[in-house]
């Protein structure tokens, strides 16, 4: 592997409190060294980082990878290649899958796929319930073992308080968080958008702002009861916001994720039935909003996650009732964090790179989110100012579900860098012929 | 492109005097005025055969049954015709079976409103007879449709145009030729 | 004035106050079409219209069937059940297929809101919405607002909606074209049954039903469905009744010429007395007469009309 020498970039590592105009050298894939006029080693690749942003390679908590089981939508190969086409260094994958991934046997396979593809790394993160029926706890020891970074029974609810709160006791034990997806199922129950005034005027079934309220309630209250780790997925309220600010006050163990489609869409996008504006949970008011983008500032919410949802475009391609909810979002997440939170100065750019570099890694206790000398050479480097426009045909990811298609964005990755490797460089293209869909 | 020319074919008492001509016309082509009806096509087509009637009624004595026709449901160029024009309304007083039934239109042109007129009649009834009484024939036949009887003739050109005003609608009785000299 | 309707007839929610008025007064001839001996005359000869009804509906299926056929239409009825739509075929699909057969226009019931959008922006036919989910069901919305014209203009006119509203679509479709012909609206209901944020269409509350007699010039019965019951929004049917029907105790003090109107079918008993749907109030039977005249002119006007071939054909004055 040919060292790497990154020429004269904004440094900006706000976990050791570093923002600086500085040479980057990476080199057995680990950053050898950080600072002015670094020597060229022999054989080194230089890279010019005048005017570009260099930072700790991007963590995405919450990913829906899709294999084993709908390879048609997605692979663990095709997501970590989108992956690093975000900017994401590292990405952990959800268990929802078919089969779940609740034994060791199945988070070694993910391990093992995600390294053959070889682009962003890929962290399993196991079931909290076998089969994520709700019933039983899945064997923690065993996931962790073979490589599980955290829990979730993500897709649903942990379906009961007794089971979140054994869940919460024993993953204390491995010291893993334990990731819910607030929904209480009997206010929700076939809802398929936000229940407020669009609802209303489509005819549609809505989801109240309750029903993800309640379950993160009941959860602080068992975060309170266990000292164990809850991290809240996609949060969407400002309810939720505002007991999550509370719980934290307190010294509780709570952590919690926004996506970039809460932070930057409101109900009125699901307007003409658009099925690419179906997701779960549902995207809310301009209330809500506010108090997403607020917290994200003030740190309520620690981290920003895609829960890249792929779909196939015939699924998609159905009545709003019908389809199913998600959309994608490795490949659009830094553009819209710049272009909706930097740009309006909602958040600065050392900000942005807390929330999406170091604060996931640390959530998950992951390697990286930081660049010091020793450590992984994870490193995303990007243009905060490059303006592009969002078209799905070129996306690394198998599925096109976006809300985003044809929207000027700001921020273009010029190069992912895992384990001191390029693996992706701005101009790549997707060259697999059999896409999803189209 | 020439400037178009307006002239003036009927005023007011030209207008009055050949309604009376074609109502003794009427009277004249029908022996029994006893089952006499007239039909007037919407729009300006209903008033004539309001005065008409009237006109009929002093002549006889008798009071003459009066309809409207709207035939915009059957016209042949409903396809090609829109934004779809508004329905106006139709009623019949009378049953038209064995009557002698008198289509009355302000001014006879292709043929087509007429051939559109028999059709819808025909949904109605049978009559014995139809006869056609038009306020001016401007040629252009396109469809072999000839009127019984005919207020005024005015040789046209397919650019121009023919107005016809009743006191009723416009405040006024008159008849305008308005000379295209070709097609805008 | 002669505003088109677009190529579909969705919802009354996107539509003027004027296309709204355009459809109502070309429904009146077509009244008079009704009454006719021979109930028949030939505008849409020759064009293909299929009623695709994913859901059970005989009153309106038989109603669209009436006005199709009146205007001389040739008609075909795809019943979901036994369609292939029950072998797993998608909605897009069978109205592909149907359009390969060359129809002109599709008057679907569905069970999806938004059903019919979808449907109109993937076929070239036009589509008639006959009730989509619960978000509209516009013919049933004009067919009401002809019927509230019928006795007194629908400007000014209070019309209150009782019942389910939570799930009907055809009380969005009133609310939407009695809002934009100038009337005031009301609904009144169980909270339970009733939308979160209503009032911010510009629509009243009432939480009882003596409030909103008192106050209506019109009262819109909707029918109560039993499974509300069973998915826990209202206890009983019992209880509704007593609290909601609409009896002839109720109407005691209401003025000579309140109108109660229903969409049917009725549960007799349930939200509706039977003395109130027979009683002098009623003006159900008449809806159903509208139906048929209202359809007819939704029909017609969209049946088809080339603005551009218009355009040039008018040099012509065709007499």
């Amino acid at each position: 592997m040919k060292p790497i020498l990154l020429r004269g970039a904004r440094v900006l590592d706000p976990a050791n409190g570093r923002d600086e105009v500085a040479d980057l050298l990476l080199e057995g894939g680990l950053v050898k060294g950080i600072g002015r006029a670094l020597g060229t080693p022999d054989g080194a690749t230089v890279l010019e980082g005048k005017g570009l942003v260099a930072a700790p390679g991007f963590v995405d908590l919450h990913a829906h990878l899709r294999e084993p089981g709908r390879e048609d939508v997605e692979t663990i190969a095709t997501g970590a290649r989108a992956a690093a086409a975000g900017g994401f260094s590292a990405v952990c994958a959800m268990p929802n899958t078919d089969p779940v991934t609740d034994n060791q046997a199945a988070v070694g396979f993910i391990v093992r796929q995600a390294g053959l593809a070889g682009f962003a790394r890929v962290y399993p993160i196991g079931a909290v319930s076998v089969g994520q029926k709700g019933e039983q706890l899945a064997e923690f020891g065993e996931l962790v073992a073979a490589g599980a970074v955290a829990v979730s029974d993500d897709g649903r609810p942990v379906a009961t308080a007794h089971l979140m709160r054994t869940a919460l006791e024993y993953a204390r034990t491995f010291d893993i968080p334990v990731i819910d997806h607030c929904e209480d199922v009997t206010l929700s129950h076939g809802g398929a958008m936000h229940e407020g005034v669009t609802s209303t005027r489509l005819g549609l079934k809505g989801i109240p702002r309750s029903s993800e309220d309640v379950i993160v309630a009941r959860d602080i209250a068992l975060a309170a009861l266990t000292g164990g780790h809850v991290h809240f997925a996609h949060v969407s309220t400002a309810g939720a916001v505002a007991l999550i600010r509370e719980a934290k006050t307190r010294g509780l163990r709570v952590t919690a994720e926004v996506t970039p489609h809460h932070f930057t869409l409101t109900d009125a996008a699901c307007e003409g039935y658009d099925t690419n504006a179906k997701m779960n949970p549902p995207l809310r008011e301009t209330g809500d909003l506010a108090a997403l983008r607020g917290a994200l500032a003030d740190g309520t919410i620690d981290c920003i996650a895609t829960d890249h949802a792929p779909h196939h475009y015939d699924a998609k391609e159905a009545e709003f009732d019908n389809a199913p909810f998600g959309v994608v979002g490795l490949e659009t997440a830094l553009g819209l964090a710049l272009t909706e939170l930097v740009e309006p100065g909602t958040l600065t750019l050392a900000q942005l790179v807390d929330r999406m570099a170091a604060r996931p890694a640390a959530i998950a206790h992951l390697p990286g989110g930081a660049l010091r000398p020793g450590g992984a050479a994870d490193v995303v480097v990007f243009d905060p100012g490059q303006e592009w426009t969002v078209d799905p045909s070129r996306f690394f990811s198998k599925s096109r579900n976006t809300p985003f298609a044809g929207r000027r964005l700001r921020g273009v990755v010029r190069w992912t860098i895992v384990g001191g490797r390029v693996v992706h460089t701005a101009g790549d293209r997707p060259d697999a012929p059999d896409r999803s869909g189209r | 492109m020439p400037p178009s020319e307006r002239q003036l074919l009927l005023d007011e008492r030209a207008f009055a005097r050949t309604l009376h001509r074609m109502a003794l016309d009427i009277l004249r082509q029908t022996p029994d005025p006893v089952p006499l009806v007239l039909v007037g096509i919407q729009r300006r087509g209903v008033e004539l055969a309001v005065r008409l009637a009237a006109l009929l009624a002093k002549e006889t004595g008798a009071e003459v049954p009066r309809g409207a026709l709207d035939i915009t449901l059957y016209r042949d160029d409903l396809e090609v015709v829109g934004p779809r024009p508004l329905v106006g309304p139709t009623h019949l007083p009378v049953d038209l079976d064995g009557r002698v039934a008198w289509i009355v239109d302000d001014v006879l042109f292709t043929g087509r409103t007429v051939r559109a007129a028999l059709d819808e009649l025909a949904d109605f009834g049978r009559p014995a007879r139809i006869g056609l009484a038009v306020l001016v024939d401007r040629g252009g036949r396109e469809l072999p449709v000839q009127a019984d009887v005919v207020g005024e003739r005015v040789p046209t050109s397919p650019g121009d145009k023919v107005e016809v005003f009743v006191k009723e609608l416009d405040g006024r009785d008159a008849v305008e030729v308005v000379r295209g000299g070709g097609r805008p | 004035m002669s505003g088109t309707l677009g190529k579909d007839l969705l919802g009354l929610e996107h539509l003027s106050g004027d296309q709204i008025r355009l459809i109502l007064d070309t429904a009146e001839p077509f009244k008079e079409v009704s009454e006719r001996a021979i109930k028949k005359v030939p505008a849409l000869r020759g064009k293909t219209i299929v009623n695709l009804f994913f859901e059970a509906s005989t009153r309106t299926r038989i109603s669209f069937e009436f006005a199709e056929k009146r205007l001389s239409a040739d008609t075909v009825n795809v019943a979901a059940s036994g369609s292939s739509v029950v072998k797993g075929e998608t909605l897009v699909d069978t109205a592909r297929n149907l359009e390969a057969m060359r129809i002109d226009m599709v008057v679907m019931r569905h069970g999806s809101s938004g059903a019919a959008k979808f449907l109109a922006d993937r076929i070239v036919s036009s589509v008639i919405n006959a009730g989509d989910g619960k978000h509209e069901h516009p013919t049933q919305g004009l067919l009401d607002l002809l019927t509230i014209r019928d006795h007194r203009p629908i400007a000014g006119t209070k019309v209150c909606i009782v019942g389910d509203v939570l799930h009907s679509r055809v009380a969005r479709s009133n609310i939407w074209g009695l809002l934009k012909l100038g009337a005031e609206v009301a609904v009144c209901g169980p909270a339970s049954l009733l939308p979160l944020g209503i009032e911010a269409l510009g629509v009243q509350v009432f939480r009882r039903v003596e409030e909103a007699i008192a106050w209506a010039d019109v009262i819109n019965v909707l029918r109560l469905q039993l499974e509300r019951m069973q998915t826990g929004y209202i206890p009983s049917v019992r209880e509704y009744y007593r609290v909601f029907g609409v009896t002839m105790e109720r109407l005691e003090r209401a003025p000579r010429d309140l109108l109660i109107m229903h969409p049917g079918p009725m549960n007799r008993g349930v939200e509706i007395d039977s003395r109130v749907a027979d009683g002098p109030h009623s003006v159900i039977l008449n809806q159903v007469t509208n139906g048929v005249a209202v359809r007819m002119a939704v029909l017609y006007l969209l049946a088809g009309g080339n603005p551009e071939l218009a355009e040039a054909a008018k040099g012509t004055s065709d007499r």
